[in-house]
């Protein structure tokens, strides 16, 4: 393909005119823009690209194949869990049954959708060790807020206005800090000891402080350095007694799936990454999906709408059988037009209706393909790669801490410090290779973070002709440092401007039209 | 290597401050400067806005992450460094000549919290 033409923008390749088909002078025009209310009309035409039908599809096809993805080849991305998305889930996905259905359609016409929502709350409640989730935040990041709004309700029903502090170890997701202070609540920086664990020592100081104002705890466990917290049940422990909640965040639960539990740590509200943990896809294929689950003793406050479940009689079973009657409960936001259960107080919602069904159902299927025994092995496999990785790697990468990791394991750098050759350039290498680049410059804890998150779906020869190309570009860095420094070579662009692209951003294509 | 300037207090968060007077001269370390790599964004806090010892003041985004800027001595903030609105990478360029806030001490004996260029060496190759 000639990607020097088709890689154009598609303005770049507008003809003034050009078209994929006419149509007929005399076509029917029943409607037209004078219908519409003057406010709504367009002052000027729209400037969109005037291609033919081959050149738009070359264009296109080029885009796609600079494209990378899991299904294109290893993609060790830490913290994000890049795994294979199964072609089984995505085959549910689509069922017309699912995909044609309504948001407002009758509890009674769509009691097979209501099922689905109510298990795999059912699922990722057992699989956490806590009472009951909702399903409705659409990502990560909307979970980590809607946990901290039940987690503020809760301390407000008890009277406890004045806990307005969550804490953060300095090693967090910058989405924590985040969430804490767009849910309006004030951040306090946990520190880290040199092997990267929660300084137990500074959070007694810190409840010591200011105990009575801690709403939360905020933790990642295994953390960000892919380190399990061995104090883990002390930390909660005396947490709870100041009185806040533990928050997890799921965003590494993968390495605990089937070993062990948040619930049974200690933990009150989390969220878990649909699209991490239960292998939906990160974008393009769908949008994320962040169910926050809570412990016994919370779960009224967790956001509506909401699918209850209730055993009835049907008329066909006149001997009393039961079978499970699934309908909505709205709260009292129902929106115009639902027909739902009855109506309770509400505190919370987080989005419109039941957030992205199309993702619960992916991870629903992925739950029921691998099964109760199955499941059991995804934390243990995902371990035992990035424990290999971390083995056959730490003689061409500095390890800063050694012992077992989980899921993912953090390199600073090379072992080498003398070429000059920077996690910048051995991530920019590996894409010479065919690699997706390992998640970079975090976390902040090093200076020179390069973090390998293999999942537990690579095969030992996956994983093996990686672990080559990495020492081979070590070994590149020390005979022609420059050949690394300026990598890529081989893909369509070569060595970004990063500098360039943040301070003068070019957002828009406008430039380019004549 | 980064350099080490003498006669400056300095942070554990990498903040220094040139003490003239009654006034100190907020800026980032030349080690914080190569951590962060190229300085892309400079957020600073406004003339007579109040900065507290302890508390964050504002933030320096590079390429590489957006680390928020921790006061290390209470005051009044009297000047900013208007030229790093246009050109951040003054910071990446020279660190120590180019401060980020001017602010009026409001007590000076904060100042013995803060290292002498020795114990900030130290605390860097810790």
């Amino acid at each position: 393909m000639n990607r020097t033409l088709y890689g154009n923008l598609i303005f770049e390749l507008s003809k003034k005119g050009r078209r994929g088909y006419s149509l007929p002078q005399d076509y029917d025009r029943t409607h037209t823009t004078a219908e519409l209310p003057e406010a709504l009309r367009r002052k000027e035409a729209a400037r969109l690209p005037e291609c033919d039908e081959l050149t738009v599809v070359r264009h296109y096809t080029n885009l796609s194949h600079n494209n990378f993805g899991v299904n294109d080849g290893f993609y060790p991305l830490g913290s994000c869990t890049m795994k294979y998305n199964p072609v089984i889930n995505e085959e549910i996905a689509a069922m017309k049954a699912f995909a044609g259905l309504h948001p407002l359609q009758p509890a009674e016409t769509c009691q097979g959708a209501l099922e689905v929502y109510f298990n795999l709350q059912q699922s990722l409640a057992e699989l956490a060790g806590l009472s009951e989730f909702t399903l409705n935040p659409c990502a990560g990041a909307h979970g980590e807020l809607t946990g901290l709004m039940v987690i503020r309700a809760y301390h407000e029903s008890q009277g406890a206005t004045s806990r307005t502090k969550v804490l953060i170890p300095d090693s967090a997701h910058g989405t924590n800090p985040a969430s804490a202070a767009v849910c309006g609540l004030e951040v306090v920086e946990v520190k880290s000891l040199p092997d990267g664990t929660v300084d137990v020592d500074h959070l007694r100081e810190l409840l010591a402080e200011m105990g009575d104002q801690v709403a939360a705890m905020m933790m990642t466990n295994p953390n960000t350095l892919g380190i399990f917290e061995p104090r883990v049940l002390e930390i909660t422990e005396m947490v709870h007694k100041a009185g806040g909640l533990m928050y997890y965040d799921g965003a590494n639960l993968n390495a605990l799936l089937g070993e062990c539990r948040p619930g049974d740590m200690g933990f009150d509200v989390m969220h878990i990454n649909l699209h991490k943990t239960f292998s939906t896809p990160h974008g393009g294929g769908g949008p994320g999906s962040g169910p926050v689950g809570v412990r016994k003793g919370l779960e009224q406050f967790l956001p509506y709408p909401r699918v209850k479940m209730r055993e009835a009689a049907p008329l066909s079973s006149p001997e009393g059988d039961t079978t499970p009657v699934f309908s909505i409960d709205w709260g009292n936001e129902a929106p115009s037009g639902a027909v739902g259960g009855a109506s309770t107080p509400s505190t919370i919602s987080v989005g419109s209706f039941f957030g992205n069904f199309g993702v619960m159902l992916k991870a629903y299927a992925y739950i029921l393909s691998l099964g109760h025994e199955n499941v059991k092995m995804v934390g243990p496999l995902a371990t035992l790669n990035a424990n290999y990785i971390k083995e056959r790697l730490r003689d061409d990468y500095l390890l800063p801490i050694s012992g077992l990791c989980k899921h993912e394991v953090v390199f600073d750098g090379l072992v080498d410090k003398n070429t000059g050759v920077t996690t910048m350039d051995v991530a920019k290498r590996l894409l010479d290779y065919g690699y997706h680049a390992p998640t970079i410059y975090f976390p902040l804890l090093f200076h020179e973070s390069l973090m390998i998150e293999p999942t537990e779906n690579e095969s030992k020869e996956t994983i093996d002709s990686f672990i080559d190309v990495m020492h081979k570009i070590a070994a590149e860095a020390k005979s022609d440092p420059e050949l690394v420094k300026t990598a890529p070579h081989n893909t369509p662009i070569g060595r970004v401007d990063d500098v360039l692209a943040a301070k003068q951003p070019v957002t828009t294509y406008w430039k380019t039209l004549p | 290597m980064a350099n080490f300037l003498e006669g400056l207090y300095y942070s554990e968060s990498h903040e220094y401050v040139r003490v003239e007077g009654e006034f100190g001269y907020i800026g980032i370390s030349d080690y914080a400067q190569h951590a962060l790599g190229n300085v892309v964004y400079v957020d600073m806090p406004e003339v007579d806005d109040e900065v507290t010892a302890g508390e964050e003041f504002g933030a320096v985004e590079s390429v590489k992450a957006a680390s928020d800027l921790i006061a290390p001595v209470s005051g009044t903030v009297v000047e900013i460094n208007e030229a790093l609105e246009d050109e951040p990478e003054l910071l990446n360029k020279d660190a120590f000549a180019n401060w980020i806030i001017k602010v009026q001490l409001s007590d000076p004996s904060e100042l013995d919290a803060l290292m002498d260029v020795e114990a900030y060496k130290a605390h860097c190759e810790a």
